[in-house]
């Protein structure tokens, strides 16, 4: 009798699980409602919050190799003028903070929240002029995809592929594929000339045709194969080693069945 | 039958009438009794020749089709099809035409696919089969010259294929050209000439794409199917080979008859080939030129291939050290584009002689129609390895950007690699093949002599353990003993009673082909190891 009396109110077996939920909900609340209101200030180039910010996280992530100052080491390039279009391009694509030295800097989960990714870039464009984050207009699509095609064959496919399936270089430095890279990134990698990647400027590439070109990506994105599947879009040597194993492959598998019957 | 006594004797039937009426006019029964009764040894390795000729069947038939819709000119013309990032960019009509056959024109894409797989299927059935031709060695007399009328058709099936190629005048193909008049005016004093006079001027010109047409569907295909005819024939004159088995020898062909369960499984099996490709051509795409664009001289995308067949002859140029080029005479002599030539003329001939060279070293001229296995004729065997390797090093050279991106590689590495697999290479493949081919020999006159282990083992009632053995039954026996043993010739005096440099060639040659050999179980040997059981 005793027992089943302890067994309620603040002694019920339940009553530290209950606990526990109460508090997880009031920390994660209050982390939700603190983090509402930092989003609230959109992260701008003009803010001093944002650049503030923006080293900080410099600070804490990016100074051991490119220095306190952004000023550079022996370890990573000096990042006064390289713009918010580079930072952007190189932490919003996972590529920094690197995470080996290798002949590139390779492709891994985002570390940073977008806005994080902002105020880093806006902190870095600070430093000194550079290129900028592009607009919407020029990222989203609806120019000409001819055009673009020509010029992506012209000034792209020879290290990306005529279908942005990616490409060798030398020294084990490869231009990836561009089939899931988002307009704004492109058009980044277009102004900056991230790793090996050539600089493509404004009169080199008018920023109209460099809309053209990521209209065209996007289209081959949008748009599979009309013939079926692509093989990767990678040419002759997928077709090839496709109709040796598979082709060949399926009819020995018929020569075998067929001679199999009669014996 | 149960329909046999029911019968009305002298009952005249439709097919009866038909048959009659036809063999009156034509006396085509002769015909038929001859070839219908011939019997056709039944492997699955012996139908590889008709996977070629079915496939070049569906190149013909689609190849018609289209050639209604196909335009060779390369007259320039805006696009103005259905496919949108191509809208009134400049191009050939060659490749506008190609693009409505992709888009705009009903089943033209399905068609257009099906020919191209269709082509890459021929080529690589014709490889598969002259492998099983060389490895068994069907090659040997009476059959030399069929080994060179089609290896020659192999030769034309990679004209038919790059001329093809060439056609859509697409970045892709126009790039294939570009190597081909590269690697024609690295020819000395006549390459220039050639090259002017292959595309009517300075490259690419406004002539060749008319002009490949005419050899794609007209010179080449007609040679392949006179070729195909005589090849046939020759089959027919020579009877099919066979492998040994007890009732089969030199002057017999054992097998179902043509007619009429063969053919018609030979007819099945031709619509199997087209329901394979019909199905690869309707799931996966191939020769995507909307991708490509049409061709201009300065972009070459990532990854510029030829069609497989003709890789072993880019990766040759891919392996080539840089700087084999120098002036001599007021000349540049492209020792990077001579030595590729060269090398893959010599190792085309030298493929193309091969049985006339194994007949000289063996001094055989008996009749075989009694196929090889493999590891009887270690030699050759080893020889077929160490070609093989290197042709699949070219081969795979013409790939290594792909294979460098593809296994994180670099492709310096890659390329490193494979020059030292292509000297290399073929030599490790040369010992292996042939250790291995010696060792199955050695395990195969085990078993003739002593058995299957059984796995049985057995106390004695002394306290032994032994194993006891299934001894072969005779048939599977007679597969494993009957082969050619041949051994080194000596060398001996003409009439002149002198010895010849061509005699000690021959010899040494001899010697290099027998002098490690398993010799078959002889009967003396058989009974001996049977006493030695019983």
């Amino acid at each position: 009798m005793n027992r089943s009396k302890r067994r309620t109110g603040r002694r019920h077996p339940l009553a530290t699980a209950a606990l526990l939920a109460l508090g997880l909900v009031f920390t994660g609340g209050a982390y939700a409602a603190f983090s509402t209101t930092t989003a609230q200030a959109e992260p701008s180039p003009t803010s001093q919050e944002t650049i503030e910010e923006g080293g900080k996280l410099f600070q804490a992530n990016c100074a051991t190799c490119h220095g306190l100052e952004a000023q550079g080491t022996n370890e990573g390039p000096s990042l006064i003028g390289v713009g918010a279009a580079a930072v952007d391009f190189q932490v919003g694509t996972g590529r920094m903070p690197m995470q080996m030295q290798g002949p590139q800097a390779e492709q891994k989960p985002v570390q940073f929240t977008d806005e994080q990714v902002k105020q880093l870039s806006y902190f870095v464009a600070s430093l000194g002029p550079g290129p900028d984050i592009p607009a919407d207009s020029l990222v989203n699509g609806g120019g000409d995809a001819a055009n673009g095609a020509e010029l992506f064959r012209i000034n792209c496919a020879m290290c990306h592929n005529v279908a942005g399936a990616g490409g060798a270089l030398t020294e084990g430095k490869f231009a990836p594929p561009l089939t899931n890279v988002s307009g704004v990134h492109i058009y980044e990698a277009m102004v900056t000339g991230p790793q090996n990647m050539p600089v493509f400027n404004d009169l080199n590439i008018t920023p109209e045709d460099k809309r053209d070109i990521i209209t065209y990506l996007q289209y081959v994105q949008d748009n599979r194969s009309p013939g079926g599947f692509e093989l990767g879009s990678l040419g002759p040597v997928a077709e090839g080693l496709f109709i040796w194993i598979f082709g060949l492959g399926a009819i020995v598998a018929i020569t075998v069945w067929i001679t199999a019957k009669s014996n | 039958m149960s329909t046999a006594t029911t019968r009305a004797p002298q009952r005249r039937t439709f097919t009866a009438a038909a048959s009659n009426y036809i063999d009156e006019r034509t006396s085509v029964s002769t015909f038929v009794k001859e070839l219908g009764r011939k019997a056709f040894p039944d492997h699955w390795s012996f139908l590889l020749g008709e996977v070629a000729l079915f496939s070049f069947l569906v190149i013909l038939i689609t190849g018609t089709f289209l050639t209604f819709f196909f335009q060779a000119s390369m007259a320039e013309v805006e696009y103005e099809g259905s496919y949108v990032p191509l809208k009134g960019v400049e191009m050939s009509v060659a490749m506008a035409s190609t693009l409505d056959i992709s888009f705009d024109i009903r089943g033209g894409l399905f068609v257009r696919q099906m020919h191209h797989w269709a082509a890459l299927m021929f080529v690589a059935a014709i490889g598969l089969h002259m492998l099983r031709i060389f490895f068994t060695g069907a090659f040997r007399k009476p059959r030399e010259l069929n080994w060179v009328i089609g290896f020659v058709m192999f030769i034309l099936a990679m004209g038919e294929g790059f001329t093809g190629y060439s056609l859509p005048d697409d970045l892709l193909s126009g790039n294939g050209l570009r190597i081909i008049d590269g690697m024609i005016k690295g020819i000395p004093l006549i390459g220039t000439w050639t090259s002017f006079l292959l595309f009517g001027g300075e490259f690419p010109g406004t002539d060749i794409v008319g002009r490949l047409y005419s050899l794609h569907i007209l010179l080449l295909p007609v040679i392949l199917l006179a070729l195909i005819a005589l090849h046939l024939m020759f089959v027919v004159v020579h009877k099919h080979t066979q492998y040994a088995a007890p009732g089969r020898t030199q002057q017999n062909a054992v097998g179902p008859p043509i007619l009429p369960i063969y053919a018609a499984k030979a007819g099945g099996f031709f619509f199997l080939v087209f329901g394979v490709l019909a199905l690869i051509a309707s799931l996966f795409t191939i020769n995507p030129i909307w991708n490509y664009g049409p061709y201009d001289p300065s972009p070459v995308s990532a990854g510029t291939q030829p069609d497989w067949y003709i890789g072993f002859a880019d990766g040759a140029l891919r392996l080539i050290p840089p700087g084999w080029e120098f002036v001599l005479f007021d000349r540049t002599w492209s020792f990077n584009i001579l030595v590729p030539l060269v090398g893959l003329g010599l190792f085309i001939a030298t493929v193309l002689i091969y049985p006339f060279i194994e007949a000289w070293v063996t001094g055989d001229k008996r009749e075989h129609h009694i196929v090889d296995r493999p590891r009887n004729a270690p030699t050759r065997t080893a020889i077929g390895a160490a070609g093989v390797t290197f042709y699949a090093v070219l081969w795979a050279a013409a790939s290594s950007d792909i294979i460098a991106t593809h296994f994180k590689l670099t492709m310096e590495g890659v390329i490193h690699s494979l020059q030292a697999l292509l000297i290399v290479g073929p030599f490790i493949a040369y010992f292996v093949a042939k250790r291995v081919c010696i060792a199955l020999q050695k395990k195969d006159r085990e078993i003739v002599l002593h058995g299957y282990e059984s796995g049985r083992i057995v106390k004695l009632p002394g306290g032994e353990f032994i194993e006891v053995h299934q001894p072969l039954d005779e048939y599977d026996r007679w597969k494993l003993v009957s082969y050619e043993s041949y051994e080194p010739l000596m060398i001996r005096p003409n009439a002149r009673g002198k010895i010849t440099v061509g005699q000690r060639l021959r010899a040494g040659m001899s010697r290099w082909f027998f002098e490690d050999r398993i010799a078959p179980v002889t009967k003396g040997e058989l009974e001996a190891a049977h006493h030695e059981h019983h």
